[in-house]
């Protein structure tokens, strides 16, 4: 497992954090770009040396400075997939692969044998003889993880692993990255800015706000109880803030009273909502008359898979819905609409 | 782009510059004596240049990628005080007078010269009026080329790339052997043909350092220069030589070099 305290500064960045992955684990460092994510990547793989602290691997001390200690990158085992990919463009995706191997000792034929081996893995048989500039961005990103697979790393960083890539093309490579970080194994490190990312991808969140950890947990413990406005804006999570009765009500500040399936505690609470959990009407809807209120149409964003609508109101959350329900319910802004949340969606907890 | 109509007070200065550039190798073309030289070319005074210029061009194009290579790889890419001092010192001889460069060599190699004089002493080598000393005066010379065309290439390369060959366990060999030099290979290329061509035309710094001494150290554009007093047939024809081997040059290269 990965054990590191990392002290750096680069630029206007002051590094501080701790930060473990064990060995099964996929954990996704997030926050937003300029927070020291790449940066901490990079002290990790040894590209970096960090100032103060340590970073160990498996009990190996590989970077020190109070003893001195300080194993170079091509000594660390650590494989790393950059942002662009940065495949060798003079070269093969098969002797991409094989270069690890290459360059540690290995004879050219045993070498290919293991890459080839490490594409048939990854489904990328295929590709062996092309050269990196005829490969898709999903694919140059595949061949990526596979070169660092290739050398049986015994950590793997990932930076943006997503961020290359177009909106379209995303939503598959994401899909298949995950299924291809069950097949790497060990522990897993990967840098987003992007919460979906982060959810669909990892086991654990560690969220980084301006080059310190601001929270730590698993996806549901951090969006449904983020520690900031900070957190819950980065997760794309509505917190509102009201006074819980004890029982299963929370009153807002406006006087709207939200009803929860689970218990509430009795005072000051944070009330965590998701967007996708908000559904909008055009007029009143019927049955449920509980968590139901009247809000005026603010902000609308609508991007190619999701529509971001702020509702300006007694209750003031944004609701994600579908492109296609912003055209029907004719919503823009200004416009009156209906909203309803389950009791269910509704996480509260105490300030 | 556009190729657009040139304002009149251009055309005539154009006109005059275009011409004193190529008026002078019309002359000389018209002046060669075409049917003569076959034979010509295989006087000894010729045939003794060119094996000399060959011979030595080559040996101080060689000489400059062994050593220009890891010195521009030095000045691009390592933290040194005063690097920029050091890089300028290096270039000096693209600019500086050649024959000043032959004055310099002789003070450092000559017999009475700073290094020269204990080399003689200890083991009777001399490197004035000797091939070698051809060689370095060429080397001298001419390997700041490959130095500022390779060094500028390793300036430019994007090094996470290197970075990346590291992560995957390449030590730093490794990585100059099959990152850095891939990436540098054209301008390698480009580097040596200049090299080679600037040594190959070498006049000032040879004839001081090493004198004009034909079948040991008169390379082509010493022989043309001895040529032109007494045997002018001789000089147009390695003339003519050298200006199929410059255009064999400045041909390939204008696009690369000259940035268009």
């Amino acid at each position: 497992m990965l054990d590191a305290d990392l002290t750096l500064s680069r630029g206007t960045l002051e590094l501080e954090l701790t930060l473990q992955v064990a060995a099964g684990e996929v954990v996704a460092l997030l926050g937003p770009n300029g927070s020291g994510k790449t940066t901490t990547l990079r002290a990790i793989a040894g590209l970096q040396p960090i100032a103060a602290g340590r970073v160990e691997l498996d009990g190996t001390v590989l970077d020190e400075p109070s003893t001195h200690t300080f194993v170079q990158p091509s000594e660390r085992r650590i494989g790393y997939v950059f942002q662009d990919h940065l495949l060798f463009p003079r070269m093969s995706v098969l002797d991409n692969v094989a270069f690890g191997l290459r360059s540690r000792g290995e004879r050219r034929a045993t070498a290919r044998a293991t890459a080839t081996a490490t594409l048939e893995r990854l489904g990328l048989t295929d590709l062996a003889g092309a050269r990196p500039h005829e490969l898709s961005g999903g694919q140059s990103q595949r061949v990526a993880l596979a070169r660092a697979l290739a050398t049986a790393p015994r950590l793997m960083l990932l930076d943006e692993p997503l961020a290359s890539l177009d909106a379209t093309a995303k939503a598959a490579v994401r899909t298949e990255l995950r299924h291809d970080l069950v097949a790497v194994g060990g522990p897993r490190l990967l840098v987003t800015h992007d919460a979906v990312d982060a959810a669909v991808l990892a086991d654990r969140l560690v969220i980084v706000e301006a080059g310190r950890v601001v929270q730590s947990g698993t996806v549901e413990e951090v969006s449904t109880r983020p520690a900031s406005r900070f957190v819950a804006d980065l997760l794309g999570v509505d917190l509102l803030s009201g006074v819980g009765d004890g029982r299963h009500a929370v009153r807002l500040a406006s006087g709207a009273v939200l009803t929860l399936a689970d218990p509430v505690p009795d005072g000051e609470v944070s009330l965590a909502v998701r967007p996708r959990a908000v559904a909008l009407y055009a007029t009143r809807p019927e049955g449920s008359p509980r968590n139901t209120w009247e809000a005026t149409v603010g902000l609308v964003e609508v991007d190619v898979d999701r529509a971001r609508v702020q509702l300006v109101g007694p209750v003031p959350v944004t609701a994600e819905v579908t492109p296609a329900a912003v055209r029907e319910l004719g919503i823009t802004t200004g416009a009156t609409v209906w909203a309803s949340v389950k009791a269910v969606d509704l996480v509260a907890y105490e300030r | 782009m556009t190729r657009s109509r040139p304002p009149w007070p251009l055309i005539p200065l154009a006109a005059i510059g275009g011409l004193l550039l190529v008026l002078p190798f019309a002359a000389l073309l018209i002046r060669v004596p075409w049917s003569d030289l076959g034979s010509i070319l295989r006087q000894p005074i010729v045939t003794d240049a060119l094996r000399l210029s060959v011979v030595s061009a080559t040996a101080a194009t060689l000489v400059s990628l062994v050593l220009g290579v890891p010195l521009a790889w030095i000045l691009a890419r390592t933290v040194l005080p005063g690097a920029s001092i050091a890089r300028a010192v290096v270039l000096l001889p693209m600019v500086l007078p050649p024959v000043v460069g032959g004055a310099a060599l002789l003070f450092a190699f000559g017999r009475r010269g700073v290094i020269g004089e204990p080399l003689y002493e200890s083991s009777g080598f001399l490197l004035p009026y000797s091939l070698w000393g051809v060689v370095v005066a060429n080397t001298f010379v001419a390997m700041p080329f490959l130095i500022a065309t390779v060094e500028s290439s390793l300036r430019s390369a994007d090094l996470r790339y290197e970075e990346a060959a590291t992560t995957l366990g390449a030590g730093r060999w490794t990585v100059f052997r099959r990152i850095t030099l891939p990436h540098a290979a054209p301008a390698i290329v480009t580097g040596s043909v200049l090299c080679f061509a600037r040594a190959l035309g070498e006049f000032g710094a040879t004839v001081t350092f090493a004198g004009n001494l034909q079948g040991r150290t008169q390379t082509m554009p010493l022989a043309v220069f001895l040529a032109l007093e007494s045997n002018r047939e001789a000089a147009l024809a390695l003339s003519v030589l050298l200006v199929v081997v410059s255009l064999a040059v400045i041909i390939p290269l204008r696009d690369r070099w000259l940035g268009t």
